[in-house]
């Protein structure tokens, strides 16, 4: 396989699944032009005239809609690690005998360990979205026949925006819909909060199918889908385990260690000077942005301030902030637990957003720029400022993008992460695979001290006078080194095997995941 | 007696983190056979493999069979299970395997030093260690008594020697807690010759158990050129000691406070501990005066529920309005709260800078005699008042440079 060396100094392929790529030329360095994809033409008097478009099962749906050997099959993780439905959507493919897939989802999770099977038997020849767990590692080991494509959410609905990836078949779990295809993920028993990184799907795909558990008679009220944009309706008995849907125990972390690094977060968001009135921030879940959420609700309350607007992953902890009157609105990308769920049902200040609205690169603006702040993780940071979230230090793919690259256009992007696992520097002088340029990134937070980016002198002069633990990237590095007992040994890997390549937000090549040798 | 060939040492399992579990079989023949089994075998495999080796080489081992099992444990704790593995099976054997001091360790303490936080960290769990200085504790305690099992014993001392070498805790006073005399004073080669600062004697009841310590740890300094201070600090946590708190606290020049231990208190005068602590008023009062008497300080006891952080502030507001300097922690959180706790109050900060410049106007003038306005102020009130700005500084309630602010 050719690679070449691209403006970030990483090698990556020239083709991969037999596109060509263009290489990454740098941040805001490529702008393409021309015109946006667009679906079909579809004509009203080709569907029922009393809307029912429900068909008898998944299968009828999918002939329906031309299933046929090498389409690319999109679906959404919304029902994150409770989805039963894209399991029984690939047990039913290849019950019709179809080969070559590519799956176009959002996102995958360990449930989606059932789909290895399809991936040896060339039911799905790749996958494009991220590889979580199993799926990951069965890529890194170099077992899929295709090149994994890894995207942020904002780079998916670029790629589906600009032609790079043509759906032809989106099939869209929806805890609520009706006969005519609206459809929303507040109601039901398989609530998922919201449906919008299923949004590009409905509205770019060849044909557009929504299966649902809770049918309802139209209008189903809301619609986050349109029905407009939908083929065909299938009612299943279960679209999955609703306590993995949302698990309602997503609890702050207990770690003394964690808490610490929460605790900086948000004494240094106070002392940088960015918790004034009417500030933004976005977090996530995960137990260390949990806590920082909390310290940083008691500073507001202690300070009498009030957000403008909360970006979540939202959870109980955004949902008390909102109810508590300490932000105005939630924009929420996706709903962590059950509170979150029920906010969004029953507030209309707790608003569902989608990555066109958040994050797409080809929208006439996005939100992720105008938040103020944004506190995120990462696997790996090096001594630029350069982050991992997709491998391991071991080589090993086992996380997706999400949201984290189209988040590091905020104002002030924080990387709040350990500094070592265990044994694992997480600070290290290269990263194993590059997601996200350091010239974004503007603090790393970790429980060994505060690293600001030398770029960012604003932010080094506003802590100047603070009591916080600054040093530079180096220092925590060295001293991490020491702990660990020296730098570790590269992991092992074929560079002559790309596993997956990991896309930038505007859909050039920023790196690219090798073959592991185990 | 059947000679033993073969040991175990450390720990395994899913729940294990920063530890390792090691075996070891003494073989006639066949060289080092060495088998890992690490999560972190692609960073460091080469390294585990080398270091085994050098210690293999070290303590004479020839022929054997290892097997690792590595939950990310760091070199100073694989370097402690295998020696203790070794030790296991030639338990004659003194030689020990010293990492190199970590230079940020060599720091020296105080007598009269904050104790205001002491945060005690189970001596056989490496994973507490590494990180408890972060959290800014005065001292951390690395226990070898109650939180390690008797069968771990040999464990903990090798771990704990190995810790105040290796770990960098960040400033916090270096202190291990003992067994029980006459075991503890086994546990002192393992310590006194590692920059400990204090030795906590668990329920001492008379002077001549300081006597003895303090006679073991000169012994021990002489032997091993040791130049720095090591205090003492006796936990009385029995009827017997608090009644014989005095004499136990003027025992030597060496302690530096006395510290109290109210779960086994309350269980030897027959009683439940409450969150109100009546039943052991008498004791705290005892201690109190016994320390102010001798000279040193007094320390309380730990607050063990570590999820009630209001009535860990309000135990120590408590203590600190009996007289007492210091609390004992058990987890991290506590420490910020107790320290919090501690910190003085507007008003005593007003007082005590009025007191510090009266103090500092006499030094000047050559007086004998400190006075504010037409009160005359002794010693003590002036030393306490020291005590007081500085705690004012540390928790950044005035500026360390307060006098340009008048």
């Amino acid at each position: 396989m050719k690679l070449i060396k691209n403006a970030a100094g990483r090698l990556v392929p020239l083709e991969a699944n037999g596109l060509k790529q263009i290489s990454f030329k740098g941040v805001n360095q490529y702008k393409p032009s021309g015109l946006k994809a667009k679906p079909p033409i579809r004509s009203c008097i080709d569907y029922p005239l009393d809307g029912n478009k429900v068909v008898k099962n998944l299968k009828e749906a999918l002939s329906k809609s031309g299933l046929n050997d090498g389409m690319t099959i999109s679906t959404h993780h919304h029902l994150r690690n409770g989805d039963a439905l894209t399991n029984l959507l690939f047990d039913t493919i290849k019950r019709m005998g179809i080969k070559n897939l590519r799956w176009f989802p959002s996102a995958s999770f360990p449930v989606h360990e059932h789909l290895i099977k399809y991936l040896e038997d060339g039911t799905i020849h790749h996958i494009e979205g991220s590889m979580n767990g199993p799926l990951g590692k069965f890529a890194s080991e170099g077992k899929m026949r295709g090149t994994g494509v890894l995207r942020s959410h904002g780079g998916r609905y670029q790629a589906v925006q600009d032609g790079e990836v043509h759906i032809d078949i989106a099939v869209i779990a929806s805890p609520t819909a009706d006969e005519f295809g609206n459809a929303n993920g507040v109601t039901g028993k398989s609530a998922c909060g919201l449906l919008g990184f299923a949004l590009a799907d409905s509205e770019y795909a060849d044909r557009v199918i929504v299966v649902t558990d809770n049918l309802v008679p139209f209008p189903c009220v809301p619609w986050q889908i349109q029905g407009n944009n939908v083929d065909f309706v299938v009612e299943v008995a279960s679209l999955g385990d609703p306590t993995k849907i949302v698990s309602g125990t997503t609890e702050v972390t207990k770690s003394p260690d964690r808490l610490l690094i929460a605790e900086y977060v948000a004494d240094f968001i106070e002392a940088a000077g960015i918790m004034k009135n009417g500030f933004s921030l976005q977090a996530g879940a995960g137990g260390t942005n949990l806590a920082f959420v909390l310290s940083l609700k008691e500073k507001m309350k202690a300070n009498g301030i009030k957000a403008r607007f909360m970006r979540g992953g939202s959870t109980k902890y955004l949902v008390e902030m909102l109810e508590e009157g300490l932000t105005d609105y939630i924009l929420d990308g996706q709903t962590f637990d059950l509170e979150g769920v029920r906010s969004m049902r029953e507030n209309p200040d707790h608003v569902n957003t989608s990555p066109f609205t958040s994050y797409n690169f080809h929208g006439k603006g996005n939100f992720a720029s105008m938040v103020d702040v944004a506190v995120l993780g990462a696997t790996e940071v090096d001594i630029n400022f350069n982050a991992n979230v997709v491998t391991h230090s071991d080589g090993y793919l086992l996380h997706g993008i999400g949201g984290w690259q189209n988040c590091l256009y905020s104002k002030c992007t924080i990387l709040a992460i350990p500094s070592f696992r265990d044994r694992i520097p997480v600070i290290v002088d290269e990263v194993t695979t590059l997601c996200g340029p350091g010239e974004l990134i503007d603090v790393i937070i970790t429980e060994r001290g505060i690293a600001i980016n030398p770029l960012r002198k604003d932010l080094i002069k506003a802590v100047k006078k603070s009591s916080l633990p600054i040093k530079t990237i180096q220092e925590i590095k060295e001293e991490v080194d020491e702990i660990c007992g020296g730098i570790p040994t590269k992991p092992k890997l074929d560079k002559d095997k790309v596993v997956a390549i990991v896309k930038w937000v505007d859909g050039t090549l920023l790196d690219s995941v090798f073959k592991v040798i185990s | 007696m059947k000679k033993i060939i073969r040991s175990s040492a450390g720990k395994r399992g899913e729940t294990i983190r920063s530890d390792c579990y090691i075996e070891l079989e003494i073989k006639s023949s066949g060289g080092i056979k060495i088998d890992i089994n690490s999560k972190v075998k692609s960073m460091y495999g080469d390294s585990i493999f080398n270091f085994i080796k050098d210690m293999c080489r070290f303590f004479g081992i020839k022929h054997a069979s290892i097997l690792i099992e590595d939950s990310g444990a760091l070199p100073f704790t694989l370097a402690a299970r295998f020696e203790l593995a070794v030790k296991r099976i030639f338990p004659e054997r003194e030689k020990e395997f010293l990492l190199p001091f970590n230079k940020n360790n060599l720091y020296k303490t105080k007598k009269d030093r904050l104790r205001r936080s002491r945060l005690y960290l189970p001596g056989d769990e490496p994973k507490f260690f590494i990180n408890a200085g972060l959290h800014s504790p005065d001292g951390i305690i690395l226990d070898l008594e109650d939180s390690v099992a008797p069968s771990e014993k040999d464990a903990a001392q090798i771990l704990v020697r190995n810790a105040l070498r290796s770990v960098d805790f960040y400033g916090a006073e270096r202190m291990v807690r003992i067994n029980q005399l006459p075991k503890g004073l086994e546990d002192l080669k393992f310590v006194v010759p590692h920059n400990v600062h204090v030795i906590l004697i668990p329920k001492c009841e008379s002077a001549s158990q300081v006597i003895e310590t303090e006679e073991e740890i000169e012994h021990l300094k002489k032997a091993h050129k040791i130049k720095n201070e090591i205090f003492i600090m006796p936990i009385l946590e029995s009827a017997l000691g608090i009644i014989k708190a005095y004499e136990i606290a003027s025992a030597s020049k060496n302690i530096c406070a006395l510290a109290i231990g109210l779960e086994d208190y309350t269980a030897d005068i027959g009683t439940q501990r409450t969150l109100e602590g009546r039943e052991s008023f008498f004791a705290r009062s005892m201690l109190i005066n016994a320390a102010k008497a001798a000279g040193v300080q007094a320390i309380d006891t730990v607050f063990s529920d570590v999820s009630d952080m209001e009535g860990l502030r309000q135990s120590v507001v408590e203590a600190k309005a009996l007289g007492f300097e210091g609390k004992g922690c058990i987890h991290p959180r506590q420490i910020k709260i107790v320290h919090e706790a501690f910190s003085p109050n507007e008003e005593e900060i007003e007082k005590a800078k009025k007191i510090v410049l009266a103090f500092e106007e006499a030094e000047k003038k050559g007086l004998g005699v400190v006075s504010l306005g037409s009160k005359m102020i002794d010693p003590p009130v002036v030393k306490r008042a020291l005590r007081t700005i500085e705690l004012a500084v540390i928790n950044n309630k005035i500026l360390d440079n307060w006098r340009n602010e008048l």
